[in-house]
């Protein structure tokens, strides 16, 4: 019986590019997998297309393709990956002439149709219970979570490389699946749904493999320098094996598979996803052999009809600024600081929307707890998102000149503004969303 | 004792909506978290503006907290120094048993 071996080559745009390479190298894959795209990474790619309109896709695209090309040519590996962000036709084009330089012949798809910008004005946002157009010139992007269906077909029509924009995570690897097992595609929930547990262990790299897990002394993972990205041994009947390359650090157990498996996860018995709504709740794993992980158990119901879609629009500006205190009386110094720069920031009270006053090693992450000793060193953290970019300016510049104007002993400032895309969402019919797949290298 | 002798997890976010799974280490010790890492208790660490929702995985020995409005603003427009809420669950692994 045909075992699918699929690997993660990415978790996330920043994610590392070796453990990547060992796979294309060594993994003996069906498929190599890049998930790449969150929330605000593709309203910022949008922004990078406003500016330049070749431009939109992954800036780690080129290093990754030319780093695991050769190799997956070789073994025959195929590439599914959604670094095309906000420009998957551009990234398409680009990956073609990539191989061209090194010589391969490959056959790259893009698969377009998330790009909803056009149609959303109608639709309410699940924030504000407005419409989307009340946004107005604010409105930067708006892209629908596609499912499964442009990548099956893609592959049907023998792309080595499948290039996308917005697709649900799991969907990148349920998409192999359905093209190689022949499975009903969404008419059989039961496999869909099982299908969407594997996509959703492996979406995200290491996080399944011991990254992102260490507790030393409780939780404890071996060689975590040489972490390797995992492997999915899928079966026809969609029991799957977790597992990664021997050589590498890190760990698959149970314990791995299971943070991983309530990752991001709401009700797990209801995973709304395009291609199912997904069933978590009966998962179960065993481990059945040195860094090997049966997963079966999920199950589904037929999807909803309606897809995801992610609203991107400018909203103001924010600045920051931080600065350390050490020694006796290093909390009371901090927050003699901070009281000054709120004060000294009282007249663009009415350009901020919201501030945070923290000191770092107190409270800035946890609520503070009164009865710990207090820390020996400090740093005071202003962060403030204004409407207009002067007042972020003035937070930041607030808190450098604590450097002569603050208590006593403060040091290593560091400061930064940024624009801010803010993220809202809302819903399509999935009949007013159309994929297409467009082909690059096929012959004419 | 602390929850993070006898257990793991891990958070993550959707929007405003932080994720916190709580999963015991040994099957023995599940009774004992089951019954005493409830919703209230979750809250109560979060203060008054979260709402609460709990889910069991009895055959994983799990827990899945959905704690709404924990983020404040969400990734993108926060202005926390952890805007995911990635350290949260470590709020829940500091609670006395």
């Amino acid at each position: 019986m045909k075992i699918l071996r699929i690997g993660t080559g990415a978790g996330f745009s920043g994610d590392r590019i070796g453990p990547a390479v060992d796979l294309a190298r060594s993994g003996k894959l069906d498929y190599l997998v890049f998930e790449c795209l969150a929330e605000r990474t593709i309203a910022l790619a949008q922004l990078d297309r406003l500016g330049d309109p070749a431009a939109g896709y992954d800036r780690r695209l080129e290093q990754r393709m030319r780093a695991v090309l050769p190799d997956c040519h070789r073994a025959g590996t195929r590439i599914i990956t959604n670094m095309g962000a906000a420009n998957p036709l551009e990234a398409a084009r680009r990956t073609a002439e990539i191989a061209a330089e090194l010589g391969l012949t490959l056959r790259v798809a893009a698969v377009l149709g998330d790009d909803v910008l056009d149609r959303i004005g109608p639709c309410v946002l699940e924030e504000t219970g407005r419409p989307a157009s009340d946004l107005g010139d604010r409105l930067v992007s708006a892209n629908a979570y596609l499912g499964a269906e442009g990548i099956v077909e893609a592959l049907a029509r023998d792309a080595d490389i499948v290039i996308c924009g917005r697709v649900a995570d799991p969907s990148l690897f349920v998409a192999p699946m359905i093209h190689a097992f022949g499975w009903p595609s969404i008419d059989d929930h039961r496999l869909i749904g099982q299908a969407t547990v594997i996509g959703h262990l492996m979406e995200c790299g290491a996080q399944v493999t011991g990254g992102y897990f260490a507790d030393p002394g409780v939780k404890d993972v071996p060689d975590l320098a040489t972490v390797g990205f995992p492997i999915a041994e899928v079966s026809q009947d969609g029991t799957a094996v977790i597992t990664k390359l021997p050589g590498t650090g890190g760990l698959v157990s149970r314990a791995t598979c299971i943070e991983q498996l309530l990752y991001e996860l709401h009700d797990p018995a209801r995973y709304f996803q395009p291609d199912v709504v997904a069933d978590f709740s009966g998962v179960d794993f065993s481990e059945i052999g040195p860094n090997r992980v049966a997963v079966s158990g999920g199950a589904g119901a037929p999807a909803t009809g309606r897809l995801k879609v992610s609203v991107g629009a400018r909203d103001g500006w924010i600045g920051q600024g931080e600065i350390s205190y050490a020694g006796p009386g290093a909390v009371a110094r901090a927050r003699l600081a901070g009281e000054i720069t709120t004060e000294r920031l009282a007249p663009f009270a009415n350009l901020i929307e919201d501030m945070r006053v923290d000191i770092i090693g107190l409270n800035a992450i946890l609520p503070a707890d009164p009865s710990a000793p207090e820390p020996r060193e400090v740093r005071l953290r202003v962060a403030a998102r204004c409407t207009e970019i002067e007042a972020a300016r003035a937070v930041s510049d607030e808190v450098e000149g604590l450097y002569l104007n603050g208590p006593a002993g403060g040091g290593g400032v560091a400061t930064m503004v940024r624009e801010v895309i803010g993220i809202r969402s809302t819903y399509l019919p999935k009949a007013d969303v159309e994929t297409h797949v467009h082909m690059f290298g096929e012959p004419a | 004792m602390k929850l993070h002798e006898i257990a793991h997890g891990r958070a993550g976010d959707k929007g405003t909506t932080s994720n916190i799974s709580i999963i015991a280490y040994r099957p023995d010790d599940w009774p004992r978290i089951e019954a005493e890492v409830t919703a209230e208790r979750i809250a109560a660490i979060f203060g008054p503006d979260v709402q609460v929702a709990r889910y069991v995985l009895p055959q994983l020995f799990a827990l899945n907290f959905v704690v709404k409005n924990a983020l404040k603003g969400g990734v993108t427009r926060s202005v926390a120094l952890d805007a995911h809420g990635k350290g949260l669950v470590y709020a829940v692994l500091d609670m006395r048993l």
